[in-house]
């Protein structure tokens, strides 16, 4: 399968035709949707009628937009008008939403070809994709393996060549830690570039979309055309968004860059050595290598645990069979909704929202909730110190490679300990970028993660691009 | 943990609630490291930016479909979303 870069070239000189770029990309699926679990629902009607109209388009001498006839891979938590959207829960089996999130307008608009709807771990909680109500996904490169989560099928999708690009959400980690288990490049952008409207809520003052591909190039395209202003998201940054593309080659020579010893401490020796060679290849691009320690980072799981939880309790009090999804038809209203609830929502949901009622509980807000907010702070203000010393940060993005299917579900704690290094980011609401480097146990990938202060997508793409070169 | 259920609208058996109250335990043990800090001049951040009100002008803009949205209804009765009964028989 081509990159996005290409295909977009391709179908807008009218050297291939969005269709036939469509019909391989079906085939990919075809071939190995059955084994992995990737789609949830495939649109090929819709996806037909989006890459015949691009291909009119282009023989009218139209410009179709930078992401001409690629075909796009939607996590099932995204909104698009008529499509099933699940959340891979089955509270919202059968509902069809009545409009599109933001992003799928502007994919649309930049001449993207949606696909179909991909796994996750349900309502977006887990890193295995293990909690999903249909299933989990496999990893395409071992499927005895995870394919990590919670955004698992968005990453299989294009580690299986399925489609070349596909979006993910990242409340804590979950598009950078699957990115990691398969071998591709995962953006989590600062909070606010992409707008979340449709985007079915976790947590969120800490959710927020962004890439999955399989080269640095392609991330910048596709965050380029999501990202920007959106007056449906009050938490919508007002700022033009950033020119991304255009700086994926300025490298990091005279960057000062990171090591943080609590983005690495604890993390498996082959991770810990891929992370060493990044190094390397970092300073023979001209870049200065600065040994930090921020121990605040370690606090940042604690505070996630409470915050994520807290917000996701509140959140999804709105799933009570009233206006959409699953009813269970049960006594009077109240009855009606608990049925409803016990019976939609699967177990790792159950204990989430549980955690985030019983930290927002009366006589415990101070204690977990109120204290994770201060822990939050002294996060935030532990990244502002790190950055007077660094342009950007290093470290792993997770402990290990893929682990096996069953290796991490009967303990939630040992299963919340693979986002520890992922979640400082969206605590601070800063950006941060995985990047496959080397490989590691049963010859899998190792990813190592990019952080940087707000708004710093490009100096990111632009240091991933090395480490893409470096990693040949 | 029964009570916190009920708070959640959510009904736990039995194996659930010994589960939970085991699994719940542990995260919040985990979270003990925060309570040996000294929080008190630390200012509570709830979101990432300072939040401000965004406002719009009052016009009338498109909005969602309405027969779009009470037709995904569990149940629906004169274009509005129907529940069972919530108040009781007059005395």
């Amino acid at each position: 399968v081509n990159s996005a870069e290409q295909i977009a070239r391709d179908v807008q000189s009218g050297s291939m035709s969005a269709t036939s770029v469509l019909e391989m990309s079906l085939d990919a699926i075809r071939a190995r949707n059955a084994e992995l679990n990737v789609f949830l629902y495939v649109d090929e009607e819709g996806a037909f009628e989006a890459a015949t109209k691009i291909d009119a388009r282009v023989a009218h001498g139209e410009n179709v937009g930078p992401l001409a006839g690629v075909p796009v891979a939607l996590k099932d938590n995204l909104c698009q008008d008529g499509i099933p959207t699940t959340c891979s829960s089955k509270i919202l089996e059968g509902w069809r939403p009545p409009y599109n999130a933001t992003v799928v307008d502007r994919l649309l608009a930049a001449g993207a070809v949606p696909v179909g709807k991909t796994n996750l771990d349900e309502f977006a909680m887990g890193s295995s994709t293990e909690n999903s109500a249909f299933g989990p996904t496999r990893n395409p490169l071992n499927p005895s393996r995870v394919p990590g989560g919670s955004s698992g099928g968005s990453a299989a999708a294009v580690a299986a060549d399925m489609t070349p690009l596909a979006l993910g959400s990242d409340t804590g980690g979950s598009i950078r830690q699957p990115a990691a288990l398969c071998g591709l490049i995962g953006m989590k952008p600062s909070y606010g570039l992409v707008s979340r409207y449709g985007l079915i809520a976790f947590a969120s003052s800490l959710d927020q979309i962004g890439p999955l591909t399989k080269s640095v190039t392609d991330a910048a395209m596709l965050l380029e055309a999501i990202a920007g202003h959106d007056a449906m998201d009050s938490t919508s940054l007002p700022e033009p968004p950033p020119s991304l593309v255009a700086h994926v080659n300025d490298g990091v020579a005279g960057k000062r860059i990171g090591l943080v010893r609590e983005l690495v401490d604890g993390a498996d020796e082959d991770v810990v050595a891929s992370v060493e060679r990044a190094v390397e290849a970092l300073k023979e691009s001209g870049a200065t290598i600065v040994e930090l320690s921020v121990p605040e980072f370690r606090l940042g799981l604690s505070a996630y645990y409470l915050i994520a939880p807290a917000e996701a309790s509140s959140n999804l009090a709105r799933f009570d069979g009233v206006r959409y999804g699953l009813r269970v038809a049960e006594g009077d209203v109240t009855a009606m909704m608990e049925a409803t609830r016990t019976a939609g929502f699967g177990e790792e949901v159950k204990r989430r929202i549980m955690l985030g009622t019983y930290a927002l509980s009366a006589g415990y807000y101070d204690a977990y909730y109120g204290q994770a907010l201060k822990v939050r702070t002294l996060t935030i203000d532990a990244f502002a110190r790190a950055y007077q010393q660094a342009d950007l940060l290093l470290g792993a993005t997770t402990p290990s490679v893929a682990f096996e299917f069953g290796s991490k579900t009967s303990n939630p704690m040992a299963m919340y300990l693979s986002d520890v290094f992922t979640i400082p980011s969206n605590l601070a609401g800063e950006p941060a970028i995985s990047v496959p480097f080397g490989t590691g146990e049963a010859g899998l990938p190792t990813g190592v993660q990019l952080l940087g202060p707000g708004r710093s997508e490009a100096q990111l793409l632009a240091a991933a691009r090395v480490l893409e070169i470096a990693n040949g | 943990v029964a009570h916190v259920a009920k708070l959640a609208r959510l009904t736990l058996s039995e194996a659930e609630l010994d589960l939970f109250t085991e699994q719940l335990g542990q995260v919040l043990e985990h979270a003990s490291d925060m309570n040996a800090l000294d929080l008190d001049d630390v200012v509570a951040t709830a979101h990432p930016f300072g939040l401000v009100n965004v406002l719009r002008d009052d016009d009338v803009r498109p909005c969602l479909d309405h027969d779009k949205v009470i037709a995904m209804a569990p149940d629906a009765q004169d274009g509005r979303f129907a529940v069972p009964r919530i108040l009781g028989e007059a005395p």
